[in-house]
């Protein structure tokens, strides 16, 4: 097995044995990602010079007899929308092309504690708008399991990434899903924490009551390895909640018996792709197998999430993304005969659409006269949706359902129709604008072959639950180790994606995605390849 | 006398009668402006004395080199966080309290959203409906004697911006803008009034009242020439008696107690002439034009910018439970209007002495330790420090605390008087050595040897000299006019250079005249 398809804790284990050194493992991961990216485009920046500097210096320090940390020696990537001193950091957006942060986010500091090595910044929907990672400023994300289709949204890079072996571990945001879907249609591990549980500071910000960092990784104990480095609270951040640190592996056990599991009725409605329904209805099955209690909850007010999304995170972009006019950093466009010229055309010119679509949404819904109609309604609407979990959580321990209702979609799918695209965070949007931690993990294979997330949700700082189910479930499955082909299909219809990966027609697409989906331990899907 | 410098007769505004000057005597003479009244409230800005900003580390000193006082927080840059200051909350809290104001147990920040180059990230975080205090008011002396309650609608804390000098003037015809971020970010306190200013002379007395309780306070040196104190007023006019407020007009770029005056004074009287004339007003904001003395229209209402407002998300909502209220009230120093009374009461001054000794702090705190010192009367105190001490301080722009007279030695020298070592008269020379050195006044007196001459024979042969040299004089005195007599008195002084107790050489004068 080479050392980039490990897992972070497999990897650190070999390293604190010193069977393999750290800048060995650095340069294999780079080494694939050379191979691989290519085809994938999962980075905008491999900072390759100082991830092998830094690995060598890790080195020495276990060398010199110093002990192995929590992530020592793991290739990591951030998505770019966290602050790297010395490393261009852009949000994938020409507007903040150059920007090279003078300081690091706190994120960014602990895992560089933990030991981690930082490889590069990974691509992303522009200021993290976006579920396909085609609205980056630079150009999009293939998935890995198919490079006609999309990674997802917007920590597309991220999970692209860390699908491919490009990275061991990834960090990615989620302010609507962006962590959880694309975690779900690149077939890993995604994890969404409790607003507050990870400070924010350095995370260039989208939608700052929504937003939350999250880890992206292949299996759910390196989830809870890099959760348990990353958070905590940071006196940087006054919304980030002074809680001590919890052990999130202590509680990984194989074992949900007498676990009390809610099903959304409004999570299962009309939507859902086939695949991804008969997948999440065979991992139901699978819980309630091993002994988790099932129960049918309803989130009466989810039909109203995504509009109530669609006004709080727009209102809150429109003035976080005003700081971008060219005055300080960044993108300035030139030859402008004053300031407030400059200002205008640096925004028209380095925002691309869909930001400026948000911008726009957002002074709107805030202007004099609209804001009680709009902002004020939404923040009300957001308490409602708060108390559907509240009492939800009253019966069950979490709840679970689909993460995305659809697998991957094909580049260019959607990118004409805004509403369409926003559908694909249907399921995802109301744990952010509740506050409450969501996970995806893969759990099976739907439309085209292409992964299906199951997304489990739980109470204000109980990750420990979720991590504890996901890893049951991944216990019982396989899933997880499931590895993509790193081909486009011919249907995908984007030949030229696949340029520097052979494209294969033998994939099947009428496999029978219910057929792949049911058989939930270990069935490999078409086109895929079993790693186990 | 710029009326923002830290001297006596500069900031005796709430004593000092103004009918006699400006523009406000002149406006009251207008025939139809006797109808109507105006009602003014004043927004004020002042920028609290803390030692860093408001929401990160960077220190908050005045005149640094360009944006050397800025940090990524400051700048505004991707991804940085707000966290407030306690100290800034602490001096809101302090201020709220002195201005009789109730604290809210739950206020939070709101962005304020718009461009422009000085304000890093294009919005300001500032408190929007849920301010930090409100519902207060403040007693301002007015002329007549008695005083003015003004009430505090609202008070709040906000970051400042930076300072931009554009090159060539305005932003849209300049060439080029530079901008210095090392104000950026420096905690404002937002203290909002009711319209209950009745004239511009008040609008006056409030703005010194305001400044005498915040420096008081210790939370702002409040130098308007430095910005740390900025004031825009609202103003109408409504027929006299009428209870039903008239349409508001704002004015900007008031940057004197006494710009806001004329201002104010300017306006009432525009809007009586237009309201005399059967015009309507407008809703609007105008600019002081200081040069041509007039206000200007800036904007109407609505051309008014949308600052869409929402709660910041960066920040949790401020919470302030009654103990630390009640901490901060424990901590409060006696304010100038209870200081002004005790002064009344316990030193027996008049309403005018107590009122300019208690403006500013370190003012009072002078007399007091100078009274201590002294024993005596403590109206002699005052008149030396309203008199002698605030002639020279002005003439030479000094600060009381950096003034070289100790209030002991003010005392010291009292007491020269008292015992006849020195004359009143000599007094004044004595004073102004020690204003100009340092010295006690008992190195003066011995170095310039004025210690009053108490020898009688010496004395009585200077009069003999006198009387002898002034032979007219003297023959005046003794034919009955007893005016002649001060003649004489004044040659002895001038030959003692007035080290002679006059008294004294009015008797000598009086027993040698009669002897012949």
């Amino acid at each position: 097995m080479e050392l980039y398809e490990l897992a972070a804790y497999e990897l650190r284990e070999k390293i604190e044995r010193r069977e393999v050194g750290i800048e060995e493992t650095v340069r294999a991961v780079l080494g694939k990602i050379a191979e691989v990216d290519g085809a994938v485009r999962a980075y905008v920046t491999v900072a390759r010079e100082q991830a092998l500097a830094k690995a060598r210096a890790a080195d020495e320090r276990l060398a010199r007899g110093e002990p192995a940390r929590l992530l020592e020696g793991v290739p990591i990537a951030i998505k770019d929308n966290m602050c790297t001193r010395g490393v261009e950091t852009t949000c994938a957006s020409k507007i903040l092309k150059g920007f090279v942060p003078p300081y690091d986010a706190t994120v960014v500091e602990r895992l560089e504690g933990a030991g981690a090595i930082i490889v590069g910044k990974t691509n992303m929907d522009e200021f993290a708008m976006g579920s396909s990672t085609e609205n980056s400023g630079f150009f999009p994300t293939r998935n890995p399991w198919d490079l006609g289709h999309v990674p997802g949204g917007s920590s597309g890079g991220s999970t692209a990434a860390v699908a491919a072996d490009e990275a061991v571990a990834a960090l990615g945001s989620d302010t609507g899903g962006s962590v959880r879907q694309p975690a779900a249609l690149c077939g890993v591990v995604g994890l969404k924490p409790t607003y507050g549980l990870v400070s924010r500071y350095g995370l260039i910000a989208f939608a700052s009551s929504l937003d939350q960092i999250g880890p992206i990784t292949k299996d759910v104990r390196d989830c809870a390895m890099v959760l348990g480095v990353i958070a905590g609270h940071d006196p940087r951040d006054s919304t980030s909640v002074p809680r001590k640190p919890c052990d999130y592996l202590k509680g990984l056990v194989p074992d949900v018996r007498g676990v009390r599991i809610g099903v959304p009725k409004e999570y299962f409605g009309e939507g859902m792709a086939p695949g991804v329904m008969a997948a999440t209805g065979a991992a139901l099955k699978t819980l309630q197998d091993m002994g988790a209690i099932l129960a049918d909850v309803s989130l009466p007010h989810s039909e109203y999430a995504l509009a109530t999304y669609y006004i709080v995170a727009p209102a809150e972009a429109s003035s976080n993304l005003a700081r971008y006019d060219g005055v300080r950093y960044g993108y300035r466009a030139p030859g402008c005969p004053d300031s407030v010229t400059m200002m205008t055309k640096t925004r028209s010119e380095g925002f691309g659409s869909e930001v400026k679509r948000r911008i726009m949404l957002g002074t709107y819904t805030l202007s004099a006269g609209y804001y009680e109609a709009y902002y004020l309604k939404a923040l009300k609407v957001r308490t409602l949706i708060t108390r559907d979990f509240d009492r939800a959580f009253e019966k069950c321990d979490c709840l679970v359902s689909p993460t995305s209702p659809t697998v991957a979609f094909r580049l260019g799918e959607r990118t004409d129709d805004p509403l369409a695209m926003y559908l694909s965070d249907i399921y995802t949007v109301t744990a952010n604008l509740a506050g409450i931690p969501g996970i995806s993990i893969p759990c099976g294979f739907g439309e085209d072959g292409m992964p299906v997330g199951l997304q489990i949700l739980g109470k204000h700082y109980d990750e420990a639950t979720l991590l504890r189910v996901a890893y049951a479930f991944e216990q019982a499955t396989d899933f997880h180790r499931m590895k993509p082909a790193l081909r486009a299909t011919s249907t995908s219809g984007s030949a030229s994606a696949s340029a520097s990966a052979p494209a294969s027609a033998s994939t099947s697409t009428s496999t029978s995605p219910s057929a792949s989906a049911s058989d939930c331990c270990g069935r490999a899907p078409a086109g895929g390849e079993r790693h186990a | 006398m710029p009326d923002e410098t830290l001297t006596m007769s500069g900031e005796a505004g709430t004593a000092r009668k103004h009918q006699t000057t400006g523009p406000g005597r002149r406006t009251g003479d207008a025939a139809d402006e006797s109808q109507f009244e105006p009602a003014i409230g004043l927004e004020v800005h002042v920028e609290l004395s803390t030692e860093s900003k408001l929401f990160c580390g960077c220190s908050t000193a005045f005149n640094a080199p360009p944006n050397s006082h800025t940090c990524p927080v400051c700048l505004g840059l991707p991804g940085v966080l707000p966290v407030v200051n306690r100290k800034a909350v602490e001096f809101g809290i302090r201020t709220a309290l002195a201005l009789n104001c109730e604290v809210a147990g739950f206020s939070k920040f709101d962005r304020k959203n718009y461009f422009y180059p000085d304000l890093p990230k294009n919005y300001q975080i500032s408190q929007y409906d849920l301010p930090l205090a409100s519902g207060g008011h403040i007693d301002v002396p007015v002329d007549g004697g008695g005083a003015r309650c003004v009430r505090i609608k609202r008070v709040h804390l906000e970051e400042d911006a930076g300072k931009s000098v554009h090159e060539g003037g305005t932003i849209t015809g300049s060439s080029f803008s530079l901008e210095d971020y090392n104000r950026t970010g420096v905690p404002l306190l937002e203290i909002v009034s009711e319209p209950d200013i009745r004239s511009p002379e008040e609008a006056y007395a409030y703005l010194s009242m305001l400044r005498s309780v915040l420096r008081y306070l210790d939370v702002s040196d409040c130098k308007m020439e430095e910005g740390s104190l900025r004031c825009d007023a609202n103003i109408s006019v409504r027929p006299k008696g009428s209870f039903v407020l008239g349409t508001p007009i704002e004015l900007k770029n008031l940057n004197s107690f006494r710009a806001v005056e004329k201002a104010l004074a300017y306006e009432a009287r525009r809007q009586a002439e237009a309201l005399g004339a059967g015009e309507r007003i407008v809703r609007e904001t105008r600019h002081w034009d200081e040069s041509r003395q007039v206000t200007v229209s800036m904007r109407r209402k609505e051309e008014a910018d949308d600052y869409r407002y929402f709660p910041e998300p960066d920040l949790v909502p401020l919470e302030i439970d009654e103990g630390w209220v009640d901490e901060v009230r424990a901590t409060l120093p006696e304010l100038p209007g209870a200081r002004r009374e005790r002064f009344m009461r316990q030193h027996g001054l008049p309403a005018y002495d107590a009122a300019i000794l208690t403006e500013s702090k370190d003012v009072a705190d002078y007399f007091e330790a100078a009274v201590a010192a002294y024993g005596g009367d403590a109206k002699a105190v005052s008149n030396w420090v309203i008199g002698e001490l605030a002639r020279l301080m002005n003439a030479t722009g000094t600060d009381i605390r950096d003034a070289r007279v100790a209030p002991t030695a003010l005392a010291a020298m009292l007491n020269m008087i008292d015992d006849g070592t020195i004359s009143g008269k000599i007094a004044k020379t004595v004073f102004e050595e020690m204003f100009a050195t340092g010295k006690t006044p008992d190195q003066v007196v011995a170095e310039k040897g004025l210690v009053q001459i108490a020898d009688e024979s010496e004395l009585a042969r200077i009069v003999d000299e006198v009387v002898a040299e002034n032979s007219r004089a003297a023959d005046e005195v003794r034919a009955g006019k007893d005016r002649a007599i001060g003649f004489l008195v004044g040659q002895v002084m001038r030959k003692t250079r007035g080290r002679a107790n006059p008294q004294a050489v009015n008797r000598l004068l009086q027993e040698r005249l009669s002897r012949d």
